[in-house]
């Protein structure tokens, strides 16, 4: 069983598993959408007290901050037992464009070029990183959700405002990817 | 413990973004630049299947595990909101190549620096409760 889930997932096994996440969560009486988390988080900060969008009963969104603790676990449990043996199976197309921005293929998740502390706490790094959460923060909400509300429970649902969200999402996502990259990496 | 359905839901959930690679900053540039199925697949099955799930949900009027009939709320129609606020997201989804579930998972799978990133979507989040109301929605 351990084997079974160590190797690389196939994309078919893998969306039928975020599937069953959002039927799971259907089942329990919930709505699979994680950047509500965010909200719920300025809340439980203090932000409800001069910001009515904030002002709300938080305790509604306790099996969220639940799930929410359980993803990092998951995230945990995965690095410390079921990691693949294999490098990620990136194509060698992307590899190649990542290397002219100056961002090595390391074989991991995500690459060390960018997440270390060394970046991180550069001027330019903090802010890349800093100024991605902004946007994503910023947007989810505007948004009314992210890719796990609009994509996969909204969609699911045929609902036309997710389709433009998910829409948006590409756009921003081209954007981002074609004409900023070069200006901020290289 | 009620809630510990939740966490363990969560626990599935983290897993199930290391090993489809959704929360991977690589497979995300992959899929901006079209140059790999993996996502696409990922994202369409899921979607696909999920919008079987709930047909069959609504047909059979079936019931969560407290006994209520599972109900599904249409979406505010208004959309500029959702373009706006959905390219946004997506300049910020590229450059981290995490969505808010994955940026949670990372950072418990160790990439620690990760919390950068989840402290600007707490300000961004707050930013857009403080100026909600000057935005066209």
């Amino acid at each position: 069983m351990i084997e079974l889930i160590k190797q690389p997932w196939s994309w078919y096994a893998s969306g039928a598993a975020i599937a069953f996440i959002m039927v799971l969560l259907l089942f329990f009486g919930k709505t699979f959408g994680f950047s509500s988390n965010l909200r719920t988080m300025c809340t439980i900060a203090g932000a409800g007290k001069t910001t009515s969008f904030f002002d709300f009963d938080w305790k509604k969104q306790r099996w969220n901050l639940l799930f929410l603790i359980g993803s990092i676990m998951g995230g945990f449990i995965s690095a410390t037992f079921l990691k693949s043996d294999q490098p990620l199976q990136l194509s060698k197309a992307t590899i190649a464009d990542l290397q002219a921005l100056g961002i090595s293929f390391d074989g991991g998740l995500n690459p060390t070029a960018i997440y270390n502390w060394h970046y991180a706490l550069s001027a330019k790094g903090f802010a890349v990183l800093l100024g991605a959460g902004l946007m994503i923060g910023f947007g989810s909400r505007y948004a009314n959700g992210c890719t796990s509300g609009h994509a996969i429970s909204g969609l699911s649902n045929l609902q036309l405002p997710s389709l433009w969200a998910v829409i948006g999402f590409f756009i921003g996502g081209l954007f981002m990817t074609h004409i900023l990259f070069p200006l901020i990496f290289s | 413990m009620k809630g510990l359905k939740f966490i363990i839901a969560g626990i599935v959930f983290g897993i199930i973004m290391v090993k489809s690679e959704a929360a991977s900053w690589y497979r995300i540039q992959e899929m901006f630049r079209f140059q790999s199925f993996h996502m696409y697949g990922v994202m369409g099955t899921a979607v696909v299947l999920g919008i079987i799930a709930v047909y069959l949900i609504k047909k059979f009027h079936l019931k969560d595990s407290q006994g209520h009939l599972i109900l599904f709320h249409n979406k505010d129609k208004r959309w500029p909101k959702y373009i706006i606020g959905g390219i946004i997201f997506g300049l910020g989804w590229a450059l981290a190549g995490s969505c808010p579930g994955p940026m949670f998972v990372n950072f418990g799978y160790g990439y620690l620096t990760m919390s950068i990133v989840i402290l600007g979507a707490l300000l961004g989040t707050y930013l857009y409760g403080v100026v909600k109301n000057k935005l066209p929605h």
